[in-house]
């Protein structure tokens, strides 16, 4: 039970004042501008957008300047503010073999259509300090080789083995049916897949980095391998009712990642692969694997297989999933419970009361 | 998707889909160069500009049945042009991704005189070559720097004594 | 604005504006709607800077302008479905037009083509929130003795007279009153003025 206090106004307000001052820090140093926190730490950037559920680089680089850096709460700030804006509607489905490439990897095929593009990766990097950034040196810009036209629009990997009817088909209705919508409708389980996706697609990637790992290491039945990982930009489209016909509207930058699992096969289905899928905005590319280890770990019941593993049970892994409810809900333990805390305390004394008399008593 | 629409297009015979594409990415200072002009100060509004979200919906497995992925931000509005600057009665229209009101309007009134013969004339006639230009080197520069980190991987032979583990000529 | 319909493109040469600063003028509106439930009978007055579309109160378009949205339905009685009124709403506030009453949650109405009110969506005793709102164009409203209202929100009773409704209503109007905590609410709009009739509201003629 929450009991209301009051009181402290003053104090609050100075509490601010001293928040805006640690924020700011030494004044004696230029102020960042949120342009440079979108230009400069884009990774910070995206995963707020990622998990605030809102791609908009110049808010969310502002939330991260608000909140000195604290991704949760500038994600909460993202949030908050995406609450005060009308919603106009739904994009047409974006298509992500149109993506414009930054990066496109397979771990599964060495050899590909389009060929093994590393983009801007930290993986080849040796993890050492570089402190010649400290000096912010200038940098020269990256080498540039000619490209065809179509350089940036490659098929998917897995069309590969879906043609070889060795990867499990994508079921695709003609209906199309219209996806639950997590920012309307409440998660009810079981979930279908969309609506998992789409609470997967919003989840603190720590808690998803974590669940993935976990299964990984054998709590859970997976055998993985990144079928494919890309990293560009997509068209955004939508059919306002006004025009009647699809508006192309800007680009937005997008990680995928397509999972490849092992299966054993069941008595209906023969042994083939499965799939797992990520996707998230900006560059998250530990978010969207993350995201499709996951994914396929929650397919366990569709697959006929037990359900022994935290990855796998889904109203664990939904209703925890989202780092704004668990801050809010751990942290509330902060605020006042002075009444509760006084109540229990009572109840403590005399338990303890009651058992001396028991003791002298007996 | 228009992604592939060359410049040549654009210069004969752009549709509205081609042009509405093209002004939602154009840089603001450029429309504001080209189009501030013509908007003048009082357009005549339909829609005020207003910042909404749109639902951005992928599809599982990037092929298979639709889910909401997360937001975008969007501005629109819809507008009659200034008389006192271009007699034009045809009503522009502007979605644009991000919030900017004066993107989606001058956008909309670049919409607006397009539609009409008449009032193209009044508009730049570079207009939307540059729009498409700048996109097209924008593109090209992504596309290069990404290729040059294209690479060929192989795999060296761990049993085979002698063999050659050169890499195949690129 | 939706991936799989798109819907039948609206013709905007045919859109006439909406509120010239809606934020504002959309509280305003809001504010003389929940007086109008909260005090039920009493007149409101609905200013309101948005151009009409043809056949339209002026309050009735003004308040069906700041409470709908894209969440919302609409059924619209013959004659106005026939006007621009339609698109100008689907237009300025993203609603849908349903054809099938039970469908609506809002209708918008003139008091000849009212449909009867035992068609409307009454919501049921878990959710009655859901019953339909009902906006009916009467030909004026006043608050000579005519009828005595009374129920909550009236402290002793409210008169209201009301020109236009047909002979039907009143016997119509006891039976939704009866139904609660089903029923629908009305919004008697004429010209600039507004009255709310909720349906805890009860009505000697």
């Amino acid at each position: 039970m929450y009991v209301a206090v009051k009181g402290g106004e003053v104090a609050i307000q100075n509490s601010h004042a001293l928040l805006a001052e640690l924020r700011r820090g030494d004044p004696a140093l230029p102020e960042l501008s949120a342009a440079q926190i979108h230009a400069q730490l884009r990774l910070a950037v995206d995963r707020v957008m990622s998990e605030g559920s809102l791609y908009d680089p110049e808010l969310a680089a502002l939330a991260l300047k608000q909140a000195a850096g604290d991704v949760v709460e500038a994600i909460f700030l993202l949030r908050a503010y995406r609450t005060t804006l009308p919603r106009f509607g739904y994009s047409v489905p974006i298509e992500t073999t149109r993506m414009r490439l930054w990066r496109r990897i397979s771990a599964t095929f060495k050899d590909l259509p389009g060929g093994q593009i590393l983009g801007p990766t930290y993986d080849y990097t040796q993890r050492l300090l570089d402190f010649a950034l400290l000096a912010g040196t200038p940098v020269p810009p990256a080498p540039r080789a000619p490209a065809a036209t179509t350089a940036g629009l490659c098929p998917g990997v897995l069309d590969l083995l879906d043609r070889e009817g060795l990867i499990e088909p994508q079921p695709l209705s003609a209906a199309d049916p219209e996806p639950i919508d997590l920012t309307r409708e409440p998660m009810r389980f079981p979930a279908p897949r969309a609506a998992r996706l789409q609470n997967l697609a919003r989840a603190d990637e720590g808690f998803l980095l974590a669940l993935a790992y976990s299964s990984q290491r054998g709590y859970a039945h997976t055998h993985p391998f990144a079928g494919e990982v890309r990293f560009g930009s997509v068209e955004v489209e939508v059919i306002p009712e006004e025009l009647g016909f699809p508006v192309s509207i800007g680009d937005v930058a997008l990680t995928e990642c397509q999972m490849i699992n092992q299966f054993a096969g069941s008595a209906r289905q023969p042994p083939q692969f499965t799939r797992g899928y990520g996707l998230a905005f900006g560059h998250s590319e530990r978010k969207a694997m993350a995201m499709s280890l996951v994914d396929r770990a929650l397919r366990a019941p569709e697959l006929g297989e037990a359900i022994e593993s935290p990855a796998q049970m889904e109203e664990f892994v939904l209703s925890h999933s989202d780092n704004l409810e668990a801050s809010g809900f751990v942290q509330h333990l902060k605020l006042p419970h002075y009444v509760d805390f006084q109540s229990e305390l009572e109840l403590v004394r005399r338990m303890r009361a009651a058992d001396t008399v028991q003791q002298s008593e007996s | 998707m228009l992604q592939d629409d060359g410049i040549a297009a654009v210069l004969t015979a752009p549709s509205r889909q081609t042009w509405m594409r093209l002004l939602s990415r154009a840089p603001l200072q450029m429309l504001e160069a080209y189009l501030a002009d013509l908007a003048g100060a009082q357009p005549r509004w339909l829609r005020r500009p207003e910042s909404g979200l749109v639902m951005v919906q992928g599809r599982i497995g990037g092929n298979g049945e639709r889910f909401n992925l997360g937001e975008v931000t969007v501005t629109r509005c819809a507008l009659r042009t200034d008389p006192e600057r271009v007699r034009c009665e045809h009503v522009g229209v502007a979605y644009v991704l991000g919030r900017s009101a004066r993107h989606a309007e001058l956008a909309a009134t670049a919409d607006a005189l397009l539609q009409d013969p008449l009032s193209r004339a009044r508009l730049p006639t570079d207009l939307l070559t540059r729009i498409a230009e700048g996109l097209a080197e924008r593109q090209a520069a992504q596309d290069e720097k990404a290729r040059a980190t294209r690479v060929e991987f192989f795999t060296a032979a761990r049993e085979s004594v002698g063999e050659p583990t050169e890499p195949p000529p690129s | 604005m939706n991936a799989a319909t798109g819907g039948t493109p609206l013709d905007l040469n045919a859109v006439g504006p909406g509120f010239s600063d809606p934020p504002l003028a959309s509280q305003a509106v809001f504010r003389a709607a929940l007086n109008a439930f909260a005090r039920p009978g009493r007149i409101q007055r609905v200013a309101s800077d948005a151009p009409h579309p043809s056949g339209a109160a002026p309050a009735a378009a003004a308040l069906l302008l700041a409470l709908l949205d894209p969440d919302c339905t609409l059924w619209l009685a013959p004659r106005l479905a026939h006007g621009s009124a339609a698109a100008w709403l689907r237009f300025h506030t993203g609603c849908r037009i349903v054809s099938e009453l039970r469908e609506a949650q809002f209708l918008w109405s003139d008091a000849d083509q009212m449909p009867p009110f035992e068609h409307l969506p009454a919501g049921s005793e878990f959710e009655p929130e859901t019953a339909a709102t009902c906006l009916v164009q009467v030909e004026a409203l006043g608050d000579t003795p005519g009828w005595r209202l009374q129920g909550p929100g009236i402290e002793r009773t409210q008169p209201l007279t009301v020109r236009g409704l047909d002979a039907t209503f009143l016997a119509q109007w006891r039976a939704n009153h009866a139904a609660f905590p089903r029923g629908i609410d009305l919004l008697l709009c004429a010209g600039e003025c507004v009255a709310g009739l909720p349906r805890t509201t009860c009505i000697e003629g």
